[in-house]
């Protein structure tokens, strides 16, 4: 923006000198000239969005590719159904992680979908307006905070509380790492989805309690259906933060490399694995293409989302 | 209002009457309740970061050199590459995603070829992050083989940011009354001094808002920095080589929590998270600042 407005005054200047120099010569010159910065501005700006295009399938080609050197030593059946992680021992089994990060994205969605749902109906039915408005930009600023603290105070106050709730000796794990989660996408499902039911017609309400309906049958019946697809969108999109979230989740899952078939135990993401691991490996090293390929995976994950709420947001529009 | 309903005695009122207004008294108290609770804790949260950090901030730590044994190290350099990085990326970063925005908002034409490129931008944004932390490392220190450096954390932020700002610019554009467009064409405005004059200033307010949100998103990064940028600091303040590893805020929190060896771990941890908070809730306030007065401008004119 700065760039942008200060080439234009600059040749807002020569605009004007010029045509004051020429000023009782042919206008053509100056038409011109304008036509011409008009023309290869609308260049620019295509070249850009194109950009945009080129960096998303660059992003794919090299993932993808580098991603692929991994079935030269393992077996793709390996890859995704072994559970052995073992890199020293050339055993590559990525189950763990893909399991890991699925059944946290699950449990995540579990915690914050009611929840979200729950604040979300608080602010846009229930709530007087001074408070409204003094609460939806401070949930849009807790959307800001950096997910580093998010895990630094998981692991600092809620894993020392975990430990002391369940009696375990580790606390991390599959659970902490959903409440942090959870604390994390809160603000977004639940503003979206506040947005969703605020657009709801106020004639649907009208009518339904005119029927003699009560608030709670109202909401349930009528307002929560009728924001439905809005609410999936939110849905999607704060899972698609939750498979992507790196950092918080690294401080507090326990980072190891085994099969969480339970709540308390030491396990490992696709993402977290990766941010451990990457710095130590030789860049020519199946294990670095294992690493590559699971960030693949997710890439693929996230854009299956990302064509999941536009066919959603197709279907609302029609609806 | 459902629930002041005239006490009649009817003989047919049944118990699922009374059983709707308990179900409708249990719901209300129960968001009251979760709502409460939300906010207590939103408050208790930005309290406590803030709380156990912000007193025992002084002047020394903020541009102290960080200690990898010693207790007393500060986060001078991490601070200082944090600023750094975020306005490098955002100088490579404002200019091409608002040009890809205008574009979308003004010159594209509604053909599957812009569906498409919507699509894309749309995917980039739902990108994780440490993907483009990836993206970074094959760029960065594979083709061009110059190790973890600012420069390439910041071009692989700026990466990161495009998309948002992108759609961001383009919402902003779109918002603008039609006839503002149409009045400026009708005084022989061309399509370029149109988007200068009329567009660009009518949506700075929306643009503004997003890059602030952009900003604060960037500067509390910290995947992609760990991975293109690395984890140490060149170990002097004012740094500006490109080239030298550039350590943010961010990535110094996560490395002093869980990697780092000094005895007041913690305490370092405690400070850099209040300062990381304080700068995000800062970098929202200053960035609206111009809007405001842009606001006042705009209703006094």
């Amino acid at each position: 923006m700065l760039e942008v407005s200060a080439t234009a005054n600059r040749q807002a200047a020569s605009e004007l000198g010029t045509s004051l120099k020429t000023s009782s010569g042919s206008t053509f010159g100056r038409r011109a000239r304008l036509a011409f910065y008009n023309k290869s501005f609308k260049l620019i700006c295509i070249a850009c969005a194109v950009f945009v295009c080129i960096i998303l399938f660059s992003i794919l080609f090299l993932m993808g590719r580098t991603g692929i050197l991994t079935f030269q030593h393992v077996s793709p059946a390996e890859f995704f159904f072994s559970t052995e992680w073992v890199p020293e021992n050339e055993q590559y089994g990525g189950l763990v992680f893909i399991f890991g990060t699925f059944a946290l994205t699950a449990l995540t969605m579990l915690i914050a979908m009611p929840l979200s749902i729950l604040i979300a109906v608080f602010l846009a039915e229930m709530t007087p307006g001074w408070l409204r408005t003094m609460l939806r930009p401070v949930l849009d600023l807790l959307v800001g905070i950096p997910s580093v603290v998010y895990g630094f105070l998981g692991m600092t106050l809620l894993i020392p509380l975990l430990r002391d709730v369940t009696g375990t000796t580790m606390g991390d794990g599959l659970l902490a790492a959903a409440i942090v989660l959870t604390i994390m996408v809160l603000p977004t499902i639940s503003r979206i989805s506040d947005d969703a039911i605020t657009a709801v017609p106020k004639k649907y309400r009208d009518a339904s309690y005119a029927l003699g309906a009560t608030r709670f049958h109202t909401i349930f019946r009528v307002v929560l259906p009728a924001a439905k697809s809005g609410m999936m969108y939110a849905g999607i999109l704060g899972m698609a933060r939750a498979i992507g979230e790196t950092m918080a989740v690294v401080m507090v899952i326990g980072n190891t490399p085994q099969l969480a078939d339970s709540l308390f135990k030491p396990t490992s993401v696709l993402t977290s694995n990766i941010v451990m691991q990457i710095a130590n490996v030789p860049f020519d090293s199946t294990w670095n293409y294992a690493l590559y390929l699971m960030g693949f995976l997710l890439l693929i994950i996230s854009l299956v989302m990302i064509v999941l709420i536009r066919f959603i947001q197709r279907k609302g529009v029609r609806g | 209002m459902s629930t002041n309903q005239p006490t009649v005695n009817n003989p047919f009122a049944s118990s699922r009457k009374n059983g709707n207004r308990i179900k409708n008294v249990l719901f209300t108290t129960l968001v009251w309740g979760v709502g409460i609770c939300t906010i207590i804790f939103i408050i208790g949260l930005l309290f406590l970061i803030l709380e156990k950090g912000m007193p025992k901030l002084s002047f020394d730590f903020l541009i102290g050199i960080p200690d990898e044994i010693m207790e007393g190290g500060g986060i001078g350099p991490a601070l200082f590459n944090s600023f750094y990085v975020l306005i490098i990326s955002l100088i490579i970063s404002i200019p091409l995603g608002m040009a890809a925005g205008i574009y979308l908002s003004e010159f594209a034409p509604d053909n599957k070829f812009i569906g498409f490129i919507r699509i894309c931008v749309e995917g980039l944004a739902s990108v994780p992050s440490i993907i483009f932390g990836l993206f970074g490392i094959v760029i960065f220190v594979e083709t061009f083989d110059i190790g973890l450096t600012i420069i390439g954390g910041a071009v692989s932020l700026a990466f990161l940011n495009l998309p948002v700002l992108t759609r961001v610019t383009e919402e902003a554009m779109r918002a603008v009354p039609q006839e503002m467009k149409h009045a400026s064409f009708a005084l022989g405005g061309t399509h370029l001094q149109t988007i200068r004059r009329v567009l660009i200033p009518v949506a700075l307010n929306g643009i503004i808002t997003g890059i602030c949100l952009v900003a604060g998103r960037a500067f509390g990064e910290s995947a992609v920095i760990i991975l293109t940028a690395g984890v140490t600091t060149s170990g002097e303040m004012w740094d500006f080589n490109l080239f030298s590893p550039g350590e943010t805020l961010a990535v110094h929190l996560w490395y002093v929590q869980s990697e780092a060896i000094v005895p007041d771990a913690t305490e370092i941890a405690e400070k850099a998270a209040a300062v990381l908070v304080f700068i995000v809730l800062l970098i929202n306030l200053v960035f609206r600042i111009p809007l405001w007065m842009n606001n006042r401008k705009m209703s006094t004119k």
